[in-house]
């Protein structure tokens, strides 16, 4: 029982840091239509520039900040590079971020080496059913928890979230009302790189990330966005913990190893069960 | 001066011509319609006055701000009707919506629904009420009967002239159904296949035999 216990408490743990890499995912695709898959590069970036400012004196939180305000600007790099060119169609701009993701791994390694990189999160345990748990755990959960709060304020409450998803629902029409539609995009790009900054920040005190790590980043982030079926970032925290526990369990009571085949075969089951119930796939069958 | 002022406009589709040598002026405060059958390049100039087009050559002047009301409402639909106003004033920093409820009453119990969960007819309204909410100078309103009742249609007229006759708000009106513009606009324009094929007062344009050319094909166009 401890052990399922300590499994379940794990897996929301890393399916937060997964919600946060989706819904950063959701927003770039919700406003450009461009599946960004430089999205775990920003959390990869985010870990090694937290352990180096750490590792040079800044505080806690400072630090942090820091580092997801760069993750922000390498989101708008990131974004400038994909769609700055006008007339630039989705697949083009999936290339270019897979370009860039690669791209990345030059620059860490040249900044940061190849070898794998942590920090001490928050230190000290907590007791959950009779289980000893990291406090760590417990910060996941609710740092995520306050950006969700946050993203679902921005989006609902004020007027440039408000046109940030006019631009995802109606590119031509709000273009035609006068919004800016590429300078939403870069918005949405500075959004997607926060997020995943925010989950290379909380993720990295639980296990040391390497320049390479990106992949398992951007595969579970991809997958939860996919269980939240690419629409609200809201979505994606559910499907970010469902997957985190999933994942969990699976490494717990069968093998860690397991753990991204299964993100991906559970990617792969979704993607079919989707484009089976999608209308064009009916009327084929009519 | 003219709120509106094309001059020789030509647009390309690659290698199409929507729109060949096209030029029209629109006075402030005149209602004027833009009519031609399915093709003609209605829309097509409308997307060119909102530079969503680039033209391939030929001069476009607007003087004062301008409203652009897309063919099929093209509302934000997972917004509420309010939002979906209150984004019409994106350009200017006037926000309150209260004023487009008195001029479209019907909108004001659907404001906070999901403007994609509307009818039709309030759909178009929203669409209206989002281009008056920048407050324009003049606003191009494209199909704007298309898929409605005619009675819906008729009230969405009678609402457009008296914003005409008490704003003084310069309207484009671009309109399939001849009929339905006229009953609004005292000058018309007359679109066939991209270029300028008349243009006048309703009554010169009906005289003329003109719009049963243009939608039905003139008899030397025929085959005998």
């Amino acid at each position: 029982m401890s052990a399922f216990v300590s499994y379940v408490v794990h897996g929301i743990a890393v399916g937060c840091g997964f919600a946060l890499l989706a819904s950063g995912l959701i927003i770039i695709y919700r406003v450009t239509r461009v599946v960004n898959l430089a999205q775990g590069t920003f959390a990869v970036a985010a870990a090694f520039l937290a352990a180096t400012l750490l590792g040079a004196g800044v505080p806690h939180g400072l630090a942090e900040l820091l580092t997801v305000l760069v993750a922000a600007l390498l989101g708008v790099v990131a974004g400038v590079v994909t769609i700055g060119k006008p007339g630039t169609s989705p697949q083009a701009s999936l290339i270019a971020s897979l370009g860039l993701s690669i791209f990345g791994y030059a620059v860490e390694i040249l900044l940061w080496g190849d070898q794998p990189r942590s920090f001490a999160g928050l230190t000290g345990s907590f007791e959950l059913a009779g289980v000893e748990l990291p406090k760590q755990y417990a910060l996941i959960v609710v740092i995520t928890l306050l950006v969700f709060g946050l993203l679902d304020a921005f989006f609902e409450l004020t007027y440039l979230g408000k046109a940030l998803s006019a631009c995802a629902s109606n590119p031509y029409a709000a273009r035609l009302v006068g919004i800016n539609v590429v300078g939403m995009s870069l918005c949405g790009f500075a959004l997607g790189g926060a997020l995943g900054g925010v989950a290379g920040v909380l993720l990295t005190p639980m296990s040391p990330v390497s320049y390479d790590t990106d992949v398992l980043f951007f595969v579970n982030g991809f997958a939860a966005a996919i269980m939240a079926g690419l629409k609200r970032p809201l979505y994606a925290l559910g499907g970010g913990i469902g997957l985190g526990v999933a994942e969990s369990l699976v490494a717990g009571y069968a093998k860690a190893s397991y753990q991204s085949a299964f993100a991906l075969l559970l990617t792969v089951v979704i993607v079919v069960v989707q484009s089976l119930r999608s209308p064009s796939a009916r009327m084929s069958e009519e | 001066m003219n709120v509106i002022e094309v001059q020789n406009l030509i647009v390309k589709y690659g290698g199409a011509t929507a729109l060949d040598g096209v030029s029209l002026a629109v006075s402030p405060g005149e209602p004027v319609a833009l009519v031609g059958a399915n093709g003609a390049g209605k829309t097509t100039l409308l997307n060119a006055l909102s530079a969503v087009v680039r033209p391939a050559a030929g001069q476009i002047r607007i003087r004062g701000r301008f409203a652009h009301v897309p063919e099929g409402r093209q509302l934000f639909p997972d917004l509420s009707v309010d939002d979906n106003l209150r984004l019409g004033a994106y350009r200017v920093r006037d926000r309150e919506t209260a004023w487009i409820y008195r001029i479209l009453p019907e909108l004001e119990r659907t404001r906070k629904q999901r403007a994609g969960s509307l009818s039709g007819g309030q759909q178009q309204m929203v669409a209206i009420g989002r281009g008056l909410m920048g407050q324009p100078d003049v606003m191009a309103i494209d199909e704007m009967s298309l898929g409605l009742a005619p009675i819906v249609a008729r009230t969405l007229i009678r609402v457009l002239g008296e914003l005409n006759r008490e704003r003084g708000l310069a309207v484009l009106l671009v309109e399939q159904s001849a009929r339905l513009a006229f009953s609004l606009c005292t000058r018309a324009y007359v679109l066939d296949a991209g270029r300028l094929a008349a243009s006048g007062t309703p009554r010169e344009l009906i005289d003329s035999g003109v719009l049963s050319d243009v939608y039905l094909g003139a008899a030397d166009r025929v085959p005998a």
